[in-house]
């Protein structure tokens, strides 16, 4: 097992956004089955970590992931991107087979 | 690849479902866009990394539109056809703008909203602020949506509390023609207690001090259980940072000795001294340096003290509408929880300094006071969309800032939905005829608080026509008045029995402004015993009408019951009331109205007595029981 792991500029605007927020113990990313190329990320602040979560720290935060996730995701770098104008998260995910056109979605 | 978001926990968007909401502050100097992203509010910045979109639109000949700062450059240069501020003709006429004379446009008054003529032809404010808000819109779409396949799901558009329905209807309209969705109108001191989290925090009285570029504004606003109601609010339509950097353009133009400028010097000075201001509210200094059109040159340095010295008395002018506003709303400024800046003015040194000390206590400051009201309309936005805010349920709820009523008989107003009342609401209540055989009701829509027709502004007039003649007091017509989530009025009249129904949707030609409002209010609390007395007196003229009509109803039909001595009697105490009706005073014809009441009490008796007869007559008593 590798793990998730964030870039450094993922992890200053994580732990930024958290502040900003002002709670949440981490980030949790996951999968769901949705969407058009069958599987969706879940990118979501976390408020508590549940007894099952694997819990994997980057640059002091906490990522955590459900068991049933982590197959979909091992080896992940979640990195934070600026596309033209705007900005956001790009997941890195050596799993991917092939991804709908606008990455939203994907297969593995 | 697609550029994600995080969520709050639980509610990640599925894919191709994101659903983005901005909220617009469209103000009156500059306006703004923001959005939540990530959990939290940001405003969306330009290519050039500027927040604020000065609210200019420039038209050109070759029918090139420009909006924001490429257009604000050319205000010195091409005054005509550069609009600014154009947020103050909203939903008016020529006639409802205050010191018009002194904007440098080409008006053209039309029915219902002024045009501007430019070089592209006549304009309607509707369309030029559809040209902000167009560039807003470009903005978060390139800020936010770019890269990703979410899509615009509307927008949450703040207005002023005291915005009247054409002005609310004709902000709706700009945002509709620069296709925005609107989700909804936001008031923005409520917008501004949002971006605070005070809907969040501790139930209480908070007080927002908006002083933008061309308008002042206080709200007086109670938190209760998630809900905003606006206690009262005042200010100075006329009144805002642009009258601190005229009085420092008064002070260039004695320093420098000049006099009689041309337009475009006029402008450049202005902007010089804008700038000087905006230098001395953040560094303490400032230096004015220009070249005039005839080569002339000003190079002048105000000193901090100079300025406050100069601009102290228009400080003092915000702080008389923040007592009347605590005033009208019952209260003392230690009742006020706490106190929310708006508007880039406040930023002012001096200007902190005086609402302190009106207060009693330091402002609520630690957030852009040019930002607050787009992040509160930007959160507002995204729990509209459907994107949860983090907080659980977070019902945001406004209120109408005047009654709403119609015209009874007398001249009177009956209040159908009372001021304060949170949108959006629907009340109704049951009316009747007046006269028997009435076959036709007029429905007045009136809006204030006062208790005669004549005080109050007149909304609306339709009429509900096809009532089956009936004896008056027979008909039951229903009157609905139903209030929009953005303060739009509609108004149906329906015939219970027969369901014939009537409706009109209210959208006043012309809008009131702030200080009409205020002054409504105002003269409410002042006149409220004679509004009182006056509402008693049409009440026992309305009476006695009836009572009138009622007599010389039964005078035909059975005179026959009275002797002459008790005709004559009634006569006299008829006679005595018809005269008193026009003129007495109240008590005087009170007591007309009883001494024909006792007259004819006799008469009623017997009366009653023949009609129980007839109306036993030929029936067997069986039938009765």
């Amino acid at each position: 097992m590798m793990g998730v792991t964030l870039t450094e500029s993922a992890a200053r605007h994580v732990a930024s956004f958290i502040t900003k927020r002002g709670k949440g113990v981490g980030l949790r990313l996951g999968v769901r089955t949705t969407g058009c190329s069958g599987l969706a990320y879940k990118l979501e602040f976390a408020d508590a970590v549940n007894p099952e979560d694997h819990v994997f720290e980057s640059h002091s935060v906490k990522v955590l992931i459900d068991p049933k996730s982590l197959p979909y995701l091992d080896g992940t770098e979640l990195d934070f991107a600026r596309e033209g104008l705007n900005e956001g998260f790009k997941f890195n995910n050596p799993n991917v087979k092939d991804a709908c056109g606008c990455g939203e979605s994907f297969n593995v | 690849m697609a550029l994600l978001q995080i969520s709050e926990p639980g509610e990640s968007p599925a894919p191709h479902q994101r659903r983005v909401a901005i909220g617009i502050d469209l103000g009156t100097t500059n306006s703004l866009v923001a959005v939540v992203r990530n959990g939290s509010a940001e405003v969306l910045r330009d290519e050039a990394g500027r927040t604020l979109l000065p609210s200019v639109v420039r038209y050109e000949e070759n029918g090139r539109v420009t909006a924001g700062a490429e257009a604000q450059r050319h205000l010195a240069r091409d005054p005509r056809n550069t609009i600014a501020s154009v947020k103050r003709f909203m939903g008016r006429g020529v006639a409802d703008v205050p010191n018009i004379e002194n904007a440098p446009y080409d008006f053209v008054d039309a029915p219902g909203m002024l045009r501007l003529r430019t070089v592209a032809g006549p304009k309607s404010p509707v369309e030029v602020s559809a040209e902000i808000l167009k560039a807003l819109r470009a903005r978060a779409e390139a800020r936010v949506l770019e890269g990703t396949s979410a899509e615009l799901a509307g927008a949450v558009v703040t207005v002023p509390a005291y915005f009247d329905d054409a002005q609310r209807q004709a902000t709706k309209d700009a945002a509709k023609l620069a296709g925005l969705n609107v989700l909804r109108l936001l008031n923005e001191p409520t917008a501004a207690a949002v971006a605070y989290g005070l809907d969040n925090a501790a139930e209480g009285i908070y007080a927002i001090y908006d002083l933008g570029g061309g308008t002042f504004d206080i709200s007086i606003l109670r938190l209760t259980r998630g809900v905003f109601e606006v206690l009262s609010t005042g200010g100075d339509s006329a009144l805002g940072g642009d009258d601190f950097d005229h009085r420092l353009y008064c002070w260039v133009l004695d320093e420098a000795r000049l006099t009689q400028l041309p337009p475009e010097d006029t402008r450049l000075l202005l902007i010089k001294c804008r700038e000087a201001k905006e230098a001395l509210t953040l560094h303490g200094v400032a230096r004015i340096n220009a070249e005039l059109s005839d080569g002339r040159k000003v190079n002048l340095t105000p000193s901090q003290a100079k300025f406050f010295e100069l601009t102290q008395h228009l400080v003092q002018k915000t702080i008389g509408p923040v007592k009347r506003a605590l005033r009208d709303a019952g209260l003392a400024p230690a009742d006020v929880q706490g106190v929310v800046m708006v508007g880039g003015a406040t930023r002012m040194p001096h200007v902190q300094r005086a609402v302190a000390e009106a207060f009693g206590k330091p402002p609520l400051n630690n957030l852009d006071p040019d930002q607050v009201v787009a992040l509160g309309a930007a959160m507002q936005a995204d729990q509209l969309a459907g994107n949860r805010a983090g907080n659980g349920d977070w019902l945001l709820l406004d209120v109408i800032p005047l009654s709403l009523g119609l015209e009874t008989m007398g001249g009177l107003v009956e209040k159908i939905i009372p001021r304060n009342s949170t949108i959006p609401i629907a009340r109704g209540q049951e009316f009747t005829t007046f006269k028997d055989g009435q076959t036709a009701m007029a429905i007045h829509v009136l809006q204030g608080e006062r208790e005669r027709v004549s005080d109050c502004r007149s909304l609306a007039r339709f009429e509900l026509r096809g009532i089956p003649a009936m004896v008056a007091g027979a008909a039951r017509i229903m009157v609905t008045f139903q209030v929009d989530a953005d303060g739009l009025l509609s108004v149906t009249a329906r015939e219970q029995s027969t369901g014939i129904e009537s409706a009109i949707v209210v959208k006043p030609s012309y809008g009131l402004s702030d200080a009409e409002i205020a002054r409504m209010l105002q003269e409410s609390f002042q006149h409220a015993d004679d509004d009182m007395e006056a509402r008693a007196l049409a009440e026992i003229r309305v009476e006695g009408e009836q009572l009138l009509a009622a007599t010389g109803a039964a005078l035909a039909q059975d005179a026959d019951l009275l002797d002459e001595s008790e005709r004559a009697a009634i006569d006299a105490a008829a006679a005595a009331l018809a005269a008193l009706l026009s003129q007495g005073d109240r008590r005087q014809i009170k007591r007309a109205f009883d001494a024909l009441g006792a007259a004819t009490g006799g008469f009623a008796a017997r009366r009653m007595d023949r009609g129980v007869q007839s109306a036993l007559t030929g029936h067997h008593i069986s039938e009765l029981a």
